[in-house]
């Protein structure tokens, strides 16, 4: 009981860091694998008026948009125009047989799932030939094949009729992450070529959407001021208007999200050391105690040549190993604990922002190597007590 | 082997100084059986102290096998007591949670020589002791001749060149006391110094050498010749008490 202030700061910081981390795991796993350095850009009525045009004034980007910024902007890595086509809110849209659906039908370039990973669990990935030629072919989220087929049967290279035209599907895909773009679920998604969908939809050359990511080492604000500049230059806006060319910078976001957990791990590492420092001081004041006890004993021992360095030496180890055990029933109890939590997450299996709670190992190394170095402390004031006492004193005092 | 030159030593307690030694003037040969005797409050275990360098003194020199002690480091006193000087106290000061071997073994330990190596050799003087048997023993299951001999026993385990004992028969009754006095006449008989703190005058008679100390000075030192008058009066002193 000694040392149960050192057991609970550790136990506490365990627990803390691993609920933190946990919540950061839950949120991270969400969009980790999206592309950290992309921003998105759509169109908005324009906010002031310019050259002619009065504020209000919609407007849309068209292919030459795209081809105007891939040859101006060198920094641009990848860029995936979009178009939003049929969704799930108008009611069914497509059909296979006696099956109906209502989905979130898009089109898009196969550059999107360098920005946006999926995984193909059957089947393939659009790609850029499907583009060229316009291909009328599809990829379907798996809730689309849940819903549009029976079990059993393989929907590879059979038939969608979306909104009236036919597409042979492909592939059959799975997100990475929960980012989602044009709402609805991520597995209630049609993918089709970004070229087809304009041409059997009648969408002419009009885009509702674009993806970029910047190249290496450059900041994609810079890339999404550059893109602003030049698309107002081309529609005619003022070039203060803010609220025409609506654009979301994911990388903003992220360092958001990164600044809030940073936060927590420190937060957790000042109340851990602060109820660890209240234990070691508690160590300090037994050892002190102990010493008191055990004065005679430490006489005897200077009298028949023990040197204050070899004293020093067994108060230090003792205090070392009384904190080092109490911190390591600490540090088990509490990953003991984070696991259970971990199995009871796992078992329930539904999507949560809390997962795999977990410390580090270079934590818990930390955090040992915190523990010897506080043992250490706790144990060298008493010490260092118990020597300046004069053996002769020590020999003298009757306290036993 | 110990020389002692006007040495002074007060205790200074708040404002209080008491003045224990008051110049003390010494030499004990290589070898030499001595006791010193005084009533309480005589300085006699101070002086043991200051010998033994579990005390300082102020003024004066103390010469201890041709070095002079003062103001050493706790280091190096520490060396000095290990290798030089064995202590056999009063109240035994055997450490309670240590059995009869490991205590004779500790000097052992602070030198050291391996846990091995350094309980045989303890073994040995358990022994001489006639504890071979009690080896195994806490202290608090040996009686009180028998823990002193442990002390003993671990006073002798460095082969000290001096053996400082305050009140060594204090704790014992009059048997085990010669018991105890005749280990420390064979231990004088193999040439290593030994001194002894006593008040008890029989205890004193079976040295070589008797120092009276009286108020901090040396009153009186009786030697082997004398002791016979030493004995005689000593009976004289009991016959009128």
């Amino acid at each position: 009981m000694t040392a149960f202030g050192v057991f609970w700061g550790i136990f506490m910081l365990i627990i803390m860091s691993g609920a933190g981390r946990a919540l950061e795991n839950g949120v991270m796993d969400g969009i980790r694998s999206f592309a950290t350095n992309s921003a998105f850009f759509w169109a908005e009525r324009t906010g002031k008026p310019y050259g002619g045009f009065q504020r209000g004034r919609r407007w849309n980007y068209t292919n030459a948009d795209i081809e105007l910024l891939r040859t101006n902007i060198k920094e641009i890595e990848y860029l995936s125009p979009r178009l939003f086509g049929p969704n799930s809110r108008s009611g069914d849209n497509t059909v296979r047989g006696e099956h109906t659906g209502a989905f979130n039908i898009f089109g898009d370039y196969p550059d999107y799932f360098k920005i946006d990973p999926w995984t193909p669990v059957k089947g393939r990935l659009m790609n850029q030939i499907d583009i060229l030629y316009s291909r009328k072919i599809c990829v379907i989220g798996e809730r689309v094949a849940e819903i549009m087929f029976d079990e059993g049967e393989d929907p590879i290279g059979e038939y969608l009729k979306i909104n009236g035209v036919y597409f042979q599907i492909v592939g059959v895909i799975d997100p990475h992450t929960n980012i989602n773009i044009g709402g609805g679920r991520k597995e209630e998604t049609i993918i089709v070529p970004f070229t087809t969908m304009q041409r059997v939809f009648n969408y002419g050359d009009r885009i509702h959407f674009f993806s970029v990511t910047s190249g290496k080492g450059t900041p994609v604000s810079i890339v999404e001021e550059k893109i602003k500049k030049l698309i107002k230059e081309r529609h005619n806006i003022a070039p203060d208007d803010n609220q025409a060319i609506g654009s979301f910078n994911i990388e903003k976001e992220f360092v958001k999200f990164s600044g809030l957990f940073t936060g927590i791990q420190i937060l957790t590492w000042i109340v851990g050391f602060g109820t660890l420092l209240a234990g070691i001081i508690g160590v300090s004041n037994i050892m002190l105690v102990i010493i008191k006890e055990r004065t005679q004993e430490i006489g005897i021992q200077r009298a028949i040549g023990a040197t204050p360095y070899t004293v020093i030496l067994h108060i230090v180890a003792e205090s070392v190993f009384l904190t080092v055990l109490a911190g390591y029933i600490g540090l088990t109890l509490g990953v003991g604990i984070l696991e259970l939590l971990n199995m009871a997450l796992e078992s329930g299996g539904e999507e949560i922002f809390f997962r795999h709670p977990e410390v580090s190992f270079t934590m818990a190394v930390s955090a040992l190597t915190v523990l010897v170095v506080s043992g250490v402390f706790a144990g060298l004031i008493p010490a260092k007590k118990a020597v300046s006492i004069k053996p002769i004193d020590a020999l003298r005092d009757e306290g036993i | 082997m110990i020389v002692l030159n006007n040495v002074h030593k007060a205790y200074v307690t708040g404002t209080n100084s008491l003045h224990v030694l008051k110049g003390v003037d010494l030499e004990i040969e290589q070898g030499e059986f001595v006791s010193i005797m005084g009533s309480s409050g005589s300085g006699k275990s101070t002086l043991l102290n200051i010998l033994g360098i579990l005390d300082s003194y102020e003024e004066g020199s103390y010469y201890l096998d041709g070095t002079l002690i003062k103001d050493m480091s706790e280091k190096k006193a520490a060396n000095f007591r290990n290798e030089l000087i064995g202590f056999v106290f009063q109240s035994f000061n055997l450490i309670s949670f240590k059995n009869a071997v490991e205590n004779v073994a500790l000097p052992l330990y602070y030198q050291g020589v391996r846990r091995k190596k350094r309980n045989a050799i303890a073994m040995e003087y358990l022994e001489r002791m006639g504890l071979a048997e009690w080896a195994g023993h806490m202290p608090n299951e040996l009686s009180g001749g028998q823990k002193q001999r442990v002390a003993i026993a671990r006073s002798l385990i460095s082969k000290p060149k001096i053996i400082l004992a305050d009140e060594p028969t204090g704790a014992l009754d009059t048997s085990t006391s010669y018991e105890v006095m005749e280990i420390l006449k064979e231990i004088n008989n193999d040439g290593i110094t030994v001194i002894i703190v006593t008040h008890e005058h029989d205890i004193a008679a079976m040295t070589h050498k008797i120092i009276r100390l009286k108020d901090g000075t040396i009153s009186e030192v009786i030697k082997n010749g004398d002791l016979m008058d030493f004995k005689h009066r000593y009976t004289k002193e009991l016959e009128t008490a």
